[in-house]
């Protein structure tokens, strides 16, 4: 094994943690402001990717390209899926609102099972191929243009959350709930208008995702594991580790599949999820449970 | 008092039932019911550390997975029956169960936290035995079947009717055990628990080993739910025992049946097997064979009882006849 292919394997492994974090960010603003976790999380990720390379197939619309359109359409479906079926359960028992989203998501994989079938779907670009040489590194093409995207994504929404109102109300909302209801915020406003956010910030991931990877039905359920998995790693709620948490275990697979086998690379992934959760439940960048 | 002669008599007319089914009822109703049967029993395994104890675990198909491959390569490479096979695998779901809960209660890890880490468990199980060379990994693991007209109960090989008595009996037994531990010190230790924590322990609960008793014996519960799933189906493949898939439809019953009762797991698991198949047969009559369909279906009216029944189904039919 030499350096060179530890520093190429592990520039990969970041530039996939770039996507992941994305993915999972949406995870925590969705947890941060309803405290609702959204089990369907991965599976509205990977209808996100359909839809990609469903318009590629049809228009020829690069995902860079479809990812405005299919961030809003997300964005829709994740105000009306909070607004008409999440709203009720807010307050409700955990494991209630776990069936509720877990059924969203069954009939979700289902549902695209039926429409698009089992087979694995992908994307070739004219610069698939593509990769930049420097010195000893080789680096992928299309995974930086997915890396660098779903960066400045991440970093538009972390502006919005510090810089506009709307963002504001929503942090004051996940800060204290009695208070923002008490200065007159429009909470069901903006549980919707934060798990649309959520949903937006999963179709974004699974815009740029449909560049580097293949999409099947069966997708979904593995991608919710991946981003609850980085989100806990960084804690739950917190924007900053859910960026750290992709990063880490983007970089952790690629070791994993570098080191011990490709097929045990999400066994490691758990492994640093059990010892994260051991040694500091509030993950690595979240707050202290009261 | 009229509720309960009802109650009564219903109760005894489906105990002639449950005894004569095998009797009555096609080879393919049977295989239907054990299934009833084993989500019924397994169910009320969870039943007791979610809905009496108020402890969110969501991946229980790790016990499922120990227990059945426990016993079962126990007998495939040592010739062990499962009659003794059942008390190892109910300690390694019983130990699994207690290290993962001593892991999470020694820092207060609970609620969504604590749900996620048995996920993680369970995953992180399902990985390992994907590995493991010794029973099969991916291959999986196969025992060996003899003709299916002899009973051996002691190596739990046969014909169908062997294994509905055995689950009848476990759901019988499932039902007894948790009634008495409800009705003892520490079932009401744990209903405090699920209610309010922290009053519990001003009272003197030792909580941390309170949890541990619920989730030691709710593992070693579904380990046995595990064992007979081994040698019911006769075949085991890590991403089907140890899946994801195995942990939700475990905790479907209870919740669906109503959590926290006694018999909601089994009324949850009747309405299940029952919407199962009827959906199957409805999707059939209608010339539907779509891979997802029958999912969809079924999805689609559980999504619909979880919101109307919040309770579950349970406690609102005795709350109907009772009133």
């Amino acid at each position: 094994m030499t350096l060179d292919l530890i520093a190429n394997v592990l520039i990969g492994g970041v530039l996939t943690g770039a996507v992941y974090a994305l993915m999972a960010l949406g995870l925590s603003v969705v947890f941060g402001v309803t405290r609702v976790v959204n089990f369907a999380h991965g599976e509205m990720m990977a209808l996100a990717m359909f839809a990609a390379v469903l318009v590629f197939d049809q228009a020829g619309l690069d995902p860079l390209l479809s990812l405005p359109i299919i961030a809003a359409a997300l964005f829709a479906a994740g105000y009306v899926l909070q607004r008409r079926l999440v709203e009720p359960f807010i307050g409700r028992p955990e494991h209630e609102q776990f069936i509720l989203l877990l059924a969203v998501a069954v009939i979700l994989t289902n549902g695209m099972l039926l429409i698009f079938g089992p087979e694995a779907r992908g994307i070739v670009t004219d610069y698939s191929f593509d990769s930049y040489a420097i010195g000893p590194l080789v680096i992928d093409k299309t995974k930086l243009i997915a890396a660098g995207a779903a960066s400045l994504i991440a970093a538009g929404l972390f502006a919005f959350f510090r810089f506009t109102i709307l963002g504001k109300t929503i942090r004051a909302c996940a800060d204290n709930l009695t208070g923002a209801q008490v200065v007159g915020l429009d909470v069901g406003r903006t549980y919707a208008l934060s798990f649309g956010l959520g949903a937006a910030c999963v179709g974004a991931a699974g815009a740029l995702a449909s560049l580097v990877m293949d999409v099947t039905p069966m997708l979904g359920p593995e991608l919710t594991l991946l981003a609850f998995i980085i989100v806990i790693i960084g804690g739950m709620g917190s924007l900053g580790g859910a960026l750290l948490g992709g990063l880490l275990i983007g970089v952790s697979e690629a070791a994993a599949g570098l080191v011990v086998a490709p097929s045990m690379k999400s066994m490691v992934s758990f492994a640093l999820l059990i010892l994260v959760l051991a040694a500091r439940p509030q993950g690595l960048l979240g707050r202290r449970p009261r | 008092m009229k509720a309960p002669a009802l109650a009564w008599t219903g109760g005894a007319l489906l105990g002639i039932f449950l005894l004569a089914a095998p009797f009555v009822l096609s080879a393919y109703l049977l295989s239907v019911l054990i299934l009833i049967l084993y989500f019924a029993f397994v169910g009320q395994a969870w039943n007791l550390m979610m809905g009496f104890a108020g402890q969110l675990s969501l991946g229980n198909a790790l016990y499922v997975g120990l227990g059945a491959y426990v016993s079962a390569a126990l007998f495939v490479h040592l010739a062990v029956p499962p009659a003794l096979g059942v008390l190892a695998a109910a300690a390694a779901g019983a130990l699994a169960a207690t290290v993962i809960g001593a892991l999470a209660f020694r820092f207060g890890i609970s609620g969504v936290h604590f749900a996620l880490l048995t996920i993680a468990f369970a995953e992180f199980a399902r990985l390992g035995f994907a590995h493991l060379e010794w029973t099969g990994a991916n291959s999986g693991l196969f025992l060996p079947v003899r003709s299916r007209s002899d009973i051996d109960l002691l190596n739990l090989r046969g014909p169908p009717i062997l294994f509905y008595y055995l689950i009848l009996a476990l759901v019988a037994g499932a039902l007894a055990l948790v009634h008495r531990l409800m009705r003892s010190p520490l079932g009401y230790s744990w209903l405090a628990i699920r209610e309010e924590p922290e009053a519990a322990q001003s009272l003197g609960i030792d909580l941390f080993r309170a949890r541990l008793a619920v989730v030691a014996t709710g593992g070693a519960m579904t380990a046995v739910g595990g064992v007979f799933l081994a040698f019911y189906t006769n075949t085991l493949f890590p991403s089907d025992v140890f899946g994801m898939h195995r942990s939700i439809e475990i905790i479907l019953a209870p919740i669906i049946g109503g959590l926290g009762t006694f018999l909601g797991p089994v009324v949850g698991a009747v309405l299940l097997g029952v919407l199962g198949e009827t959906a199957t047969a409805a999707l059939g009559a209608l010339g539907i064979q779509a891979a997802g369909a029958k999912q969809l279906v079924y999805t689609f009216v559980l999504l619909l009882i979880v919101m109307g029944l919040p309770g579950g189904v349970w406690p609102w039919l005795w709350k109907r006849w009772t009133r």
